[in-house]
């Protein structure tokens, strides 16, 4: 598998003049960089940034590069940067498997045997009608997970992705994503507030 | 910093906001300006070529005119008076209660019976010789016969005022309910009751002034048209003499082409009745507030707190109680053969009405429909356009599209009248659509009040999911945003259809009287119609706005009946 990097070049943002936060890191293909701080500090603006969501209102500069192409003025989705939000947010609309079709890119062959598979690899073989609403909390998260990775992203952020979960599934899930990720060689950044969260990615730490 | 901007500057729709707005404010201009230079005596194809003010003083030698605007602004003030201050009491009374849940249930139904045939069936409900007295006479008062009072069409306009605050009822409970949310009365009104506060009290302390800057728009366009209508005033309203707006249609009428500069004169007195009753409505809004302050000050926490509960509840409860009612006398009516007065109900039944009736329907019928749904498309079309250019443009609308809702605030017959003269001027035979594109004026801001929020509102991580998942701004527009918006959109359009279908006046005068539709029928009949036939056209006309609001109820839940997240999602 390909391994994916990700740069990024002297990120400033402010909001109304005054600086959020500054940063400069690079990120290698299966490395979780975890961003910590408090409240209010910009960790949100900075995935949002990077995501290519960042409200107009919001001043940012820097030079986001992935695998060393620039992506700041590309729209988010031609960016190939995937996101895990705390909910699992499958799309209440559509079923499990039509969840995973939506991110299967449009060129792709043979998608129901995709899907299949990717319901295989997580332990839901024959789950593709099923109303995603019905699944556990575990299933549902390893569901988002599989359809990030079917768009085929080049780099992953991670928005707190696990404060919504009860310990206990906070452990397991926390484990297949890192898992995932690592296996598909994408670089990570996480935002969270947990220090457990942190020392599971076991990358570098930085505070804000 | 320009190289931060990660959104395109440029987007598809970026242009939306403007046309739409161009497309809704040219005619209301262009109309008022065309009735205010025929006021002032310029027509030249009728032979005005000098400005003069004749036409004024012919307008004010009027006799009777000081009462008719009198009975305008007293409507135009009563309305959204008694309307507004019932809801907010009965929202304060119910607040988190069965009785609140039903309500929500209630309003799109009665949101759905028009004007003219709610006011038919008010008339039907309350006349001399009507339900209500058939059910208390001899009993109760000993009559035998029909008492001789005015009660439809008494001289103050109050019936009209009271068939007029019946149907604004739910008009604004349904803004207040759509609006509520943004300013989670729960948390304020727990609060207050931490503090000791009644709930009742409570939440007309904490939710109402927050609620009312939101919902004050609605409230504005209760008072354009309450101060200006002209079906409701021609069903329930005085005729010695007649409320301004109804004289205005009825110079406009006159077989001596002349009077079109009186009636331009009088379209412009109205437009200045409907300015005065909104400013006398910002000064009751001041008093209101003023003394609200003191009552908050003061600091009581319970003292009538009984009383302010039940009143909205009667108030709100006798509304909907007329409304029902009045569909009920309608359907009664509609299949009643001969039929003594003290009698409750018909001695004979009969469907000669409805046979006699559905041979003459065929037209009107098809015209009604095919005017609400091209008027009621195109502006689900055009508002879907303007919010989705605001999502994509990551920024609020700019304030100029208050603009929009112009047409809510704006008398109907003052700028009508000005667009007639235009399309005479340019020789626009008056055929359906141009009664299309007059309703889509109404149709829309309609269509935008009741969308925007939902559209809004929408939790903004969808859009983000889909986009990083790799989906065009197109592709999330319909695969993401659309299901999702459904059940929100298509209560829009059932809005919008309701609307279209209770337009009278621009249907009438837009049309010159040769696109005939269900309301124009129903309201002609209101002079002079046997009350059978009357009650089968009014039922008629409520009918397809039901149909509307039962689809826009139900297709959501056959379409997600097996995806149990799309319940409660909106």
């Amino acid at each position: 598998m390909k391994e994916h990097h990700l740069q990024l070049e002297n990120i400033h943002i402010g909001l109304a003049g005054k600086q959020l936060l500054a940063l400069s890191a690079e990120i290698r293909g299966g490395e979780v960089l975890t961003v910590m701080g408090p409240s209010g500090v910009g960790k949100s603006s900075l995935l949002a940034y990077l995501a290519g969501f960042l409200a107009p209102a919001f001043e940012a500069s820097g030079l986001v590069r992935l695998d060393g192409e620039v992506i700041n003025q590309l729209p988010a989705e031609r960016r190939h940067v995937g996101l895990l939000f705390q909910d699992a947010l499958l799309f209440p609309h559509l079923s499990v498997g039509g969840n995973l079709r939506f991110a299967l890119p449009a060129g792709e062959q043979d998608k129901e045997a995709r899907i299949e598979q990717a319901l295989v690899a997580i332990g839901l073989a024959g789950f593709a009608e099923r109303d995603p609403e019905t699944l556990s909390g575990g299933q549902r998260s390893r569901v988002a997970l599989q359809r990030l990775l079917l768009s085929q992203p080049r780099a992953v952020l991670l928005d707190e992705p696990f404060s919504r979960l009860d310990t206990h599934l906070r452990r397991e899930v926390r484990e297949f994503v890192f898992a995932g990720l690592k296996a598909a060689g994408l670089p990570a950044i996480m935002v969270t507030h947990d220090a457990e969260d942190a020392e599971a990615a076991g990358g570098r730490v930085i505070q804000l | 910093m320009a190289l931060a901007n990660a959104q395109p500057a440029k987007h598809a729709l970026r242009l939306a906001p403007t046309l739409v707005l161009i497309v809704l404010i040219a005619p209301v201009a262009l109309g008022l300006a065309l009735t205010l230079l025929p006021a002032f005596g310029y027509l030249p194809v009728l032979g005005g070529e000098r400005l003069t003010l004749t036409y004024f003083a012919q307008l004010f030698a009027t006799p009777g005119l000081s009462h008719s605007v009198a009975v305008s602004l007293l409507a135009g003030l009563l309305t959204p008076l008694c309307a507004l201050s019932l809801v907010l009491l009965f929202l304060a009374g119910t607040a988190g209660t069965r009785l609140e849940r039903w309500m929500r249930r209630l309003v799109a139904p009665l949101l759905a019976i028009p004007h003219a045939a709610a006011a038919f069936g008010l008339a039907f409900l309350i006349a001399p010789s009507g339900l209500f007295m058939r059910l208390i006479s001899p009993q109760l008062n000993g009559l035998d016969s029909p008492p001789d009072v005015l009660i439809v069409n008494d001289y103050w306009g109050l019936t009209m005022s009271a068939g007029l605050i019946i149907k604004e009822i739910p008009f604004l409970l349904l803004m207040a309910l759509a609006a509520l949310p943004q300013i989670e009365p729960d948390k304020r009104v727990a609060i207050a009751r931490s503090l000791g506060y009644r709930p009742t009290r409570a939440w007309l302390m904490t939710v109402v002034p927050a609620l009312y800057p939101l919902i004050r728009l609605p409230v504005y366009a209760v008072i354009a048209f309450a101060s200006a209508t002209v079906d409701v005033s021609l069903i329930l309203g005085p005729n010695l003499p007649y409320t301004l707006s109804v004289m205005v249609l009825q110079w406009f009428n006159d077989p001596d082409l002349s009077y079109r500069f009186v009636a331009a004169a009088g379209a412009l007195l109205q437009l200045g009745v409907t300015i005065a009753a909104l400013l006398l409505w910002r000064l009751i809004e001041a008093l209101g507030a003023g003394l609200g302050r003191r009552w908050v000050s003061r600091g009581e926490r319970g003292a009538g707190e009984a009383v302010l509960r039940v009143s909205g509840q009667l108030g709100v409860g006798l509304a909907v109680l007329v409304s029902v009612g009045g569909v009920l006398a309608l359907l009664i009516n509609s299949f009643a053969g001969f039929w003594r007065f003290p009698d409750n109900l018909p001695g004979a039944w009969t469907m000669q009405t409805w046979s006699r009736a559905l041979g003459e329907i065929a037209q009107p019928l098809a015209n009604t429909l095919l005017i609400a749904l091209v008027s009621t498309a195109l502006a689900i079309v055009m508002v879907l356009a303007v919010l989705e250019s605001e999502q994509r443009a990551g920024r609020r609308l700019s304030p100029s599209m208050l603009l929009l809702y112009l047409p809510l605030l704006v008398p109907q017959i003052a700028f009508l009248f000005g667009l007639i003269v235009a399309t005479e001027f340019l020789r626009w035979a008056p055929d359906i659509k141009l009664v299309i594109f007059a309703h889509l004026i109404f149709v829309l801001p309609y269509t935008f009040l009741t969308l925007a929020e939902a559209y809004r509102r929408l939790d903004p991580r969808w859009s983000q999911l889909a986009a990083t998942l790799g989906a065009s701004p197109w592709r999330i527009f319909w695969r993401v945003r659309m299901p999702l918006l459904l059940a929100p959109c298509l209560t829009a359009a059932a809005v919008a259809i309701a609307v279209s279908v209770s337009q009278y006046l621009a249907t009438q005068l837009i049309g010159a009287g040769r696109v005939p539709s269900l309301t124009t029928e129903a309201v002609a009949l209101a002079s002079g119609g046997s009350r059978g036939i009357i009650a089968v056209w009014a039922l008629l006309q409520a009918l397809i706005p039901m149909l509307g609001f039962a689809l826009a109820l139900f297709l959501p839940r056959l379409l997600w009946r097996n995806r149990r997240g799309m319940r409660g999602l909106h």
